[in-house]
């Protein structure tokens, strides 16, 4: 994808102001454990809105509450809950602000933004596409965001691994964040 | 053929020892496999007790030495070996030159519902198997997310782990009768 190259900060297709609905809405995570498998979370409890600023500049933004992180195994989110991890008592929140937010003409969309996990902020940039805006069957005006980035955890201050009996470690450092949001227009 | 099944876990509905009766399940026809039912029977160790051998390590013993291997299965405590089937190995080890578990082959495999499959208990038990003399394979089987990995029968549910299973009781039983496989 080249959403760069062909990229317009107009957003044409999304002026106004859009709020996440969160029931029909994924904010989740990928990572690989034990060297080859692959292991997913997500959270329950979040909120965001792409909005139009007063420079007519599309903003993504959203927050998430650690502490609605939900795994299959309950010890398991505890321990991602713990100061190995998320440390959700000191830092009970994730959030994300976009700087520039580009829309190629075959929908390919590129948000670039700040992320802020357990007190760390760093520049990520997130690729993926966007679809719509939609008239939902309820007469809502409607927009499609899928969202992929990789980040490295360490760099947010989680850190905990262990190495393996036969060599690798426990868990990988590069963790992909899958966002996929339905979008409905603000009256 | 007799292969001893040895569950680290007391729950009634372990995965550990469910896992043994799925394995089980893969052993060739003439090799039986018997899960011991009475850890959770054994008292800590002391030296004092020796004198007098509980009758649950008797019966440990007693299993071990009619069985042509071992194998077991455990769950992992704080990344190591649960306390209870430490403390029967422990029992068993001693005294140390007449050990049942003296040259026995061995075989460790684990399920957690975690992520990890009880890697680094299988690891610390292959260690004090081989301290106290085993001949214990060289291969781990971790199971992680043991709720959804493990069938109903104790097998998993993917495939490539129930080959590596299969792989295990193999290397396992190659290693109780050199002389039967090569015939």
């Amino acid at each position: 994808m080249s959403a760069t190259a062909t990229a317009t900060t107009a957003l044409p297709i999304a002026t106004g102001n859009w709020k996440i609905d969160t029931i029909h809405s994924h904010v989740g995570f990928a990572v690989k454990h034990m060297v080859v498998s692959t292991f997913r979370g997500r959270f329950e409890d979040y909120a965001g809105s792409l909005a139009t600023s007063e420079d007519g500049r599309p903003v993504l933004q959203g927050s998430v509450k650690v502490d609605s992180i939900l795994v299959k195994d309950e010890n398991l989110a505890g321990h991602l809950k713990s100061p190995d991890f998320f440390d959700s008592e000191r830092h009970p929140e994730i959030r994300f602000s976009s700087t520039a937010v580009a829309v190629a003409e075959d929908g390919g969309l590129e948000v670039e933004g700040d992320l802020t996990i357990k007190g760390h902020t760093h520049r990520v940039t997130a690729r993926g596409s966007i679809t719509g805006p939609h008239v939902d069957i309820a007469g809502n005006d409607k927009l499609g965001v899928e969202l992929e980035a990789i980040v490295d955890r360490r760099e947010y201050g989680l850190e905990w691994n262990a190495p393996l009996p036969k060599g690798g470690f426990a868990l990988d450092n590069d963790v992909k964040l899958e966002v996929s949001l339905e979008l409905v227009r603000e009256a | 053929m007799r292969i001893l099944g040895l569950s680290g876990s007391l729950r009634r509905d372990s995965h550990n020892t469910s896992l043994l009766r799925g394995a089980g399940k893969l052993l060739p026809a003439g090799v039986e496999l018997e899960v011991f039912d009475r850890l959770a029977q054994i008292p800590p160790y002391s030296e004092d007790l020796e004198h007098e051998t509980p009758p649950a390590v008797a019966a440990l013993r007693a299993a071990i030495a009619g069985a042509d291997a071992v194998l077991v299965a455990t769950p992992e405590y704080n990344a190591s070996i649960p306390g209870a089937l430490k403390n029967a190995l422990d029992w068993v080890s001693r005294p140390i030159a007449t050990t049942p578990l003296r040259d026995k082959p061995v075989a460790v495999v684990g399920a957690s519902t975690g992520l990890f499959g009880a890697v680094w208990a299988q690891a610390e038990l292959r260690k004090v198997l081989a301290t106290i003399g085993a001949r214990v394979i060289d291969r781990e089987l971790p199971i992680g997310q043991a709720d959804e990995a493990l069938g109903p029968d104790g097998l998993p549910v993917e495939r490539d782990v129930v080959e590596q299973l299969s792989a295990t009781l193999d290397e396992l039983l190659e290693l109780t009768a050199p002389s039967r496989l090569a015939a």
